[in-house]
């Protein structure tokens, strides 16, 4: 701090304590609070409010119950309301489509940070790049017509003789997989790569000559050494697909509920902020958890993550 | 063997750039088809009225003008609360140091529905309804981060001698911040302000939450895609692909010119050394 007035001088520090406080408690902490607080107070009309109806209860988080569906989970069916059947299949599914990346993506890492010849590189990043930068609306909208009924993708698995009839690819979860892998699969690739990169060649040489055969030299060398890596892809892969909004909605059909979806729905659809807080609270909650769950697994701090 | 399993490599490289880039010329090759519904197959025969539709399209070129101000107002706003918390966070240490990272890392990891819910509701709470103005506020306290961490990491090349060397010359506190520590993070400035335009014309969860009843793009083409979709918006589509593409080779062009012209200063010190000899 003494360094800052020293170096700046009063006014410029306080310019850059003021703009840092603007952002963390203005932008970030208060909205939060906020956000937390109305979680617990009802749903009312204007005039309700303050008035004797306006109390603290957990009631717009026991909205997510109710409505019991049923559930199949190996052959066993479940009593289940469906808010949190949702709420389940979406961390289920994001889980997924994590570890989809990850098997995609190691290779693709390795052989970006091992393999091809530096002077490649920078051609091979600038198409990695193209896809990274046209939006996520529009990757999905790209897979919207490959996967159609009578769409591309059918006809060419025809033409090949590989099906007979037309496979109908929007159904279930599977389009909403398809869409959530093929739109972050980059965000698992870039992390990894940045990890691979800055292990030693001569290692993995040492345990080639010493006899080890290449699938221990992944397992014993290149992988805890991509730890840092793989936390921070996999953290963002899990968190952009279970806070995806975009692809659930394009690609998904009535049977692939998002959680997103639901509080969409809650809030712009019955309006009822209170209970929009309340399950908006909860997604960021089993977000925070995933985040300190995958710290805590790969031994990494926060600094390595957000890199 | 060495070389067999390169080709495998080299073969899954190939395939995976394929996976990558064929969806964007599906998208891209239906806005040329005459068929109603947007599709490579059946195709229907060649046409241009996607894009005349697309021109003629005034709620289009409204979207289009309200993400170009959201991302400039992004930016305007991002870029100096991302600096302005790096350097502060520079000069500290110890336990602020990490309670205070943490804070200013947090909102990336934050999903962005939570964000544009928590944003309307305080705001709202204060009596200020929704609009552009709540998703540029939105927006900023996640892209702000990403400022400060490429801001960050610039500051860890500086040398803070030289600061003290100006202020002994008798340099004032705002020109050594002007002249000499702000020179130094240009490179990262720039790069904070491209990402934040880029980050805030792709944004959709903050801003569907947010935006009151004003449309940008990212929700304008959402709408049409729930609501009977026309190859208008792969039209749209593919000129914002091949606009990318154009600045990506810019890029890449500019690139190796820098490399070139470096290499051929290094050639040249070589021979002038050698005629020293």
């Amino acid at each position: 701090m003494e360094h800052l007035l020293r170096r700046y001088g009063m006014t410029l520090t306080w310019v850059c304590i003021g703009l840092t406080f603007f952002w963390l408690a203005i932008l970030v902490l208060l909205p939060n609070f906020t956000m937390l607080e109305s979680s617990f107070r009802p749903y009312l009309a204007k005039v309700d409010e303050g008035g004797p109806l306006d109390f603290y209860s957990m009631g717009n988080y026991l909205k997510v119950l109710g409505n019991d569906v049923d559930f199949t989970v190996f052959g066993f069916v479940f009593q289940v309301p469906v808010r949190l059947k949702v709420f389940f299949l979406t961390i289920v599914y994001s889980a997924i489509v994590t570890v989809i990346t990850f098997i995609m993506a190691y290779p693709l890492a390795y052989y970006l940070a091992k393999i091809v010849s530096p002077k490649s590189l920078p051609t091979l990043f600038l198409l990695l790049f193209v896809p990274l930068w046209v939006s996520e609306i529009l990757r999905s909208f790209a897979w919207w017509i490959i996967l159609a009924f009578k769409g591309p993708l059918n006809a060419v698995l025809m033409s090949l003789g590989i099906i007979d009839v037309e496979i109908r690819w929007i159904a279930g979860f599977s389009p909403v997989v398809i869409g959530l892998v093929y739109t972050y699969v980059l965000f698992m690739v870039f992390p990894l790569y940045n990890s691979m990169q800055s292990l030693d060649t001569n290692q993995i040489e040492a345990a080639e000559d010493l006899g080890s055969p290449w699938w221990r030299t992944h397992w014993r060398v290149i992988l805890p050494h991509a730890k840092p890596g793989i936390a921070s892809g996999a953290v963002m892969v899990f968190m952009l697909s279970a806070g995806s909004l975009l692809v659930p909605s394009l690609l998904g059909s009535t049977t692939s509920g998002w959680f997103t979806q639901t509080i969409q729905e809650i809030m712009l659809g019955s309006q009822d902020w209170n209970a929009g807080a309340a399950f908006a609270f909860m997604l960021l909650l089993a977000c925070t958890l995933f985040v300190s769950l995958m710290m805590r697994v790969f031994g990494v701090k926060l600094s390595d993550i957000a890199k | 063997m060495q070389s067999n399993r390169n080709f495998l490599f080299h073969l899954y490289m190939g395939l995976f750039l394929a996976y990558l880039l064929i969806p964007l010329f599906v998208m891209g090759g239906a806005a040329f088809n005459a068929s109603k519904l947007p599709t490579i197959y059946p195709w229907k025969g060649l046409t241009d009225q996607w894009f005349v539709a697309l021109w003629n399209d005034n709620r289009i070129w409204g979207a289009f003008r309200n993400t170009l101000l959201v991302a400039i107002a992004v930016a305007a706003i991002s870029v100096p609360i991302g600096t302005a918390a790096a350097i502060l966070i520079n000069s500290i240490s110890g336990r602020v140091r990490s309670i205070l990272y943490g804070l200013m890392v947090a909102p990336i990891l934050i999903p962005g529905v939570v964000i544009g819910i928590s944003t309307l509701l305080f705001w709202s709470h204060l009596s200020i309804g929704s609009g552009l103005h709540l998703s540029v506020l939105g927006q900023v306290s996640y892209i702000a981060s990403f400022v400060m961490l490429l801001v960050l990491a610039r500051l860890q090349s500086f040398d803070p001698s030289l600061e003290e060397a100006a202020l002994d010359l008798g340099a004032t506190h705002a020109q050594v911040m002007r002249r000499i520590l702000l020179p130094h993070l240009y490179p990262a400035i720039g790069a904070g302000a491209a990402i934040s335009f880029f980050q805030s014309i792709e944004n959709f969860n903050v801003t569907l939450f947010t935006r009151g009843g004003a449309d940008t793009l990212t929700v304008y083409v959402f709408s049409k895609v729930r609501s009977g979709i026309t190859p208008t918006i792969n039209a749209l589509a593919l000129l914002l692909i091949l606009f990318t593409l154009g600045l990506a080779v810019w890029y890449e062009i500019s690139r190796r010119r820098k490399e070139r012209i470096e290499l051929a200063h290094e050639a040249e010190g070589l021979r002038a050394e050698a005629a020293v000899h």
